[in-house]
């Protein structure tokens, strides 16, 4: 630990631009062990919890399942299967509200738990990591259908699998969590943090990096007290550094995260790993350990439930597919009726439209605000370029200059911007005095801007079908003018040789005569014919 | 929890607009309390003029586009424009001029162009600028600070002035008036003199001249409340200063003796007032950190040029409006480089 500590105090931290500090409100619950509810008497594990291709359901209708066996498997490269978080019976796959932006429902497996909890059988572990091939350890990970569980939900094993050509010298283990409220990693960090540890280890091995680390705010003395030590029992001090960082939001955004550990920048619509990097959520470290050693699918999670209209804000793992509505009532339900839900961080979760909806692997945060910690937008008056906006956004871009082609829906000049580099965290909405829903504007014109592509790739294939079509068109007209050239030959060879049939020489010669005669005279074959 | 899904951040907004403009009338009270201190109640009757012309042409406009008054005047730009217009101006100013300044100002420059946020130009300055070209013998005739001045005009005269521009009895405007440091120093190293010799005049005070220097002193204060306040950046303010008191000391140096020293030109005229009030004006100054320090020493270098070889004493109101129009010019060449996109601008 000594040597740790050393290293930390040399260690230069760098900063990213702009950035705002906002009330944390992390109090409101982290205190609050993490505990385990009830189990919910339905779960609804949606085939998709992850950025690439929704899972295949493998499972008959009516089946029984069992905890931890697989139920849909992945289809495509980027994509992670889906596991039963319990033991029961799949009674349907259909629509269910799902915790998304647009508030669509999404295919779910609604599985009726039976409250036995019974395992199915799982692999072995694989304690014996450092000595089994790289290739069976991604498999197990992939296997485990882990998934980031800071937001982004990448399949994990993806991430960990840079490709021949990358060397990756850097895991950047991200422990910030800067939003407000939320806690669950927090709580991982104080409760389990020598499980986080064990999966950075596995996630070391199989990068084979030279250096690990693992970046907490300091308003987290307490998480970052537990890693220390817990990383003091562990061989793994010559290479991982447990790094507190300023709070200030959001310095847990991967590139921002990145930017202040190492000084670098991720290139412009690139990943980490084209700088030698790889980041990964500190649940997510714990997950990857409980599918190697462990040999467990990811079927649960930690989830802050929090916010001033719930009675008590908590700390809660739960199987995924668990109803929001069940874990609220868990936390002791409504102590003043919410102005909103919302899932995720208040910086950059979003509204949902009903707590019917099931958490999922990517759902940190749950939350019920009162009317005063989220009040009604204001009337959004006009942009007075004050620049405050500029100033704050940690991508370094020009909101105020975004804001006015998403406005004028010029799409060609607001990527001039670089709107695509910004990551929609709000701190520009957040201290914009004219309260112009800024990230609304820009995720419009992010959607206006896809559709369009979509819409030019749509037409470009229209093109090339048209293109297709014509020439096929034209090679068939060909065909046919060259099969009536062949009919009227046939027409017109018998007449010409059938009276003389003997000559088949003069025939030849008529023929050819004929043929000049029609060429020149240009009369339809038809008329030919009745000449004769 | 029924109305439309809200984006993105759910927490309190942490500024507001009109809080920003409250922050910028509280800031400039020590300069207006300076100013009526040494040049009379005539100042408190032109602001109060100025505010209610000014807001009711916002109302009238926006009530004739079909929109609610009640959000433009209640974010207190309005205010701060006539209030801005009305330290400007000579507290003499008869009332139909500031009627006039305040309808160009609302109407022309400010709501033609869209309204709040879409004028190009700063609404104050462009009225001052012009009623100095249509009406420069009003615009210019000020009055002697207290300390100097024959007579205190009590608050009834000063009313009675502004309204119907007649002068208590047994006084002419010759009496009164006087010209402003800038004017004095102007005038008088054309007739030839050194700096020594009209410096020996009554109206010289420490800085610049006597009341005027306690007037800038006033709004100094203001413009470091504002800062401290972070309700401004510090970039405009301190690299206008910094371009006009370069370009006075450089000339300074070459030869003091026909040229004031530098912290004369600080305190003279408009030079503090524009730096932290006007030429911060975000609506119409540049926006990007690196134009703002162009746009800023710009306006100092222009305010020294014009004070020194030009055709106006003062030059803030011009070399503000000047660097207005290049604003989006600078802003555009002047873009940070972003997140990721390497060392060089991209
Ligand atoms: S913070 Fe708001 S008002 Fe200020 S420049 Fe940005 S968008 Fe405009
Ligand atoms: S939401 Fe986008 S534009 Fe706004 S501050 Fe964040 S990155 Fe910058």
């Amino acid at each position: 630990m000594a040597i740790a500590l050393k290293l930390t105090s040399k260690r230069r931290l760098w900063t990213f631009h702009g950035g705002i500090h906002v009330p944390d409100e992390k109090s409101l619950s982290n205190t609050q062990a993490i505990e385990s509810p009830p189990l919910a008497q339905r779960l609804y594990v949606p085939l998709q919890q992850h950025i690439g291709a929704p899972a295949r359901p493998l499972i008959e209708l009516g089946a029984r399942v069992l905890k931890g066996q697989m139920i849909a498997e992945p289809s495509g490269f980027i994509s992670a299967p889906v596991h039963a978080p319990s033991s029961g019976r799949l009674i349907a796959i259909e629509e269910h509200p799902v915790p998304h932006p647009s508030g669509l429902a999404a295919l779910c497996a609604v599985i009726a738990t039976d409250g036995e909890d019974t395992w199915a059988e799982l692999p072995p572990p694989l304690t014996d990591y450092p000595q089994l091939d790289a290739a069976l350890i991604r498999e197990r990970i992939l296997w485990a259908g882990v998934v980031g569980m800071g937001g982004a939900s990448f399949p994990t094993n993806v991430k960990l699998t840079p490709g021949t050509d990358r060397k990756i010298q850097t895991l950047v283990i991200n422990g910030a969590e800067c939003e407000p409220y939320i806690s669950c990693d927090d709580r991982l960090m104080r409760e389990r943090a020598g499980h986080v540890l064990e999966g950075v280890r596995i996630m070391h091995h199989l990068l084979g990096v030279r250096a690990v680390m693992i970046g907490i705010e300091d308003n987290k003395p307490e998480a970052i007290e537990a890693m220390r030590l817990a990383l003091a029992e562990t061989d793994m001090h010559d290479y991982t550094e447990i790094l507190p960082i300023p709070t200030l939001y959001p310095s847990g955004g991967e590139k921002q995260l990145i930017r202040i550990l190492t000084g670098k920048e991720v290139p412009t619509s690139g990943i980490p790993a084209q700088i030698g990097i790889v980041c990964q959520n500190v649940g997510t470290a714990a997950a990857v350990a409980d599918a190697v050693l462990l040999g467990r699918p990811l079927i649960s999670r930690v989830v802050t439930v929090s916010g001033r209209s719930i009675a008590r804000p908590s700390n809660v793992e739960v199987p995924v597919g668990t109803p929001a509505e069940h874990l609220i009532s868990h936390c002791g339900g409504y102590r003043e009726t919410p102005r909103k839900l919302v899932c995720g961080g208040p910086m950059m979760g979003f509204e949902l439209r009903s707590a019917e909806v099931p958490i999922t692997k990517a759902t940190n945060c749950l939350l019920a605000l009162t009317p005063e910690e989220s009040p009604s937008p204001e009337p959004a008056l006009a942009c007075i370029r004050c620049g405050r906006c500029a100033e704050v956004c940690p991508a370094k871009l020009l909101p105020q200059q975004m804001y006015w082609y998403a406005r004028s829906k010029d799409l060609d000049r607001i990527q001039d911007y670089n709107l695509f580099d910004c990551i929609e965290c709000g701190c520009c909405a957040q201290v914009c005095p004219s309260h112009i829903p800024l990230v609304q504007y820009y995720r419009y014109a992010k959607t206006e801007i896809w559709a369009r592509e979509k819409d030019r790739r749509k037409s470009e294939l229209a093109r090339a079908r048209h293109a297709a079509k014509q020439a096929r068109l034209e090679r068939q007209e060909q065909e046919r003018q060259a099969r009536l050239r062949k009919q009227k030959e046939a027409l017109e060879t018998p007449k010409a040789a059938d009276p003389e049939g003997e000559d088949p020489k003069k025939a030849l010669i008529e023929a050819a005569r004929r043929r000049a005669a029609a060429k020149k005279a240009v009369t339809p074959p038809r008329q030919l014919t009745t000449d004769n | 929890m029924k109305t439309a899904l809200v984006s993105s951040p759910h927490v309190p907004r942490l500024n507001r607009v009109d809080r920003i403009m409250f922050e910028v009338l509280l800031a400039l009270i020590p300069g207006i309390a300076a100013m009526t201190w040494f040049f009379g109640w005539g100042l408190l009757v032109n602001i109060t003029l100025a505010v209610t012309f000014a807001v009711l042409a916002e109302a009238a406009v926006m009530l004739a586009r079909g929109r609610s008054p009640w959000i433009a005047i209640g974010d207190l730009s309005a205010v701060v424009t006539a209030v801005l217009f009305a330290i400007s101006v000579p507290p003499t100013l008869p009332w139909w001029l500031t009627l006039i300044g305040m309808l160009f100002a609302i109407v022309l420059v400010k709501q033609l162009y869209g309204g709040m946020g879409y004028n190009p130009f700063n609404p104050a300055m462009a009225a001052y600028v012009f009623l100095l070209i249509s009406y420069p013998v009003a615009m210019t005739t000020w009055l002697a600070p207290s300390m100097l001045a024959e007579h205190s005009f009590s608050f009834m005269e000063s009313l009675r002035l502004i309204l119907t521009g007649g002068l208590p009895t047994g006084l002419e405007w010759d009496a009164i008036s006087s010209a402003t440091p800038l004017d004095e120093m102007r005038g008088k190293l054309d007739l030839g003199l050194t700096i020594e010799q009209i410096r020996q005049g009554p109206v010289w005070g420490e800085l610049g001249g006597r009341g005027w220097e306690w007037v800038a002193g006033g709004f100094l204060l203001g413009g470091l409340y504002l800062l401290w306040r972070r309700v401004i950046g510090w970039h405009i303010p301190i690299s206008m200063l910094l371009g006009l008191l370069i370009g006075a000391g450089v000339f300074w140096i070459i030869d003091p003796q026909t040229h004031p020293f530098p912290a004369f030109h600080l305190f003279s005229g408009a030079a503090i007032l524009g730096a932290f009030f006007i030429a911060t004006d975000p609506v119409t100054a540049c926006t990007t950190k690196q134009g703002q320090l162009i746009f800023g020493a710009s306006i100092g270098v222009t305010v020294y040029v014009i004070r020194s070889w030009g055709g106006y004493p003062d030059a803030v109101a011009f070399a503000v409006l000047l660097m207005n129009i290049a604003a989006p010019t600078i802003d555009y060449y002047t873009q940070p480089r972003v997140f990721g996109h390497g060392e060089k601008p991209g």
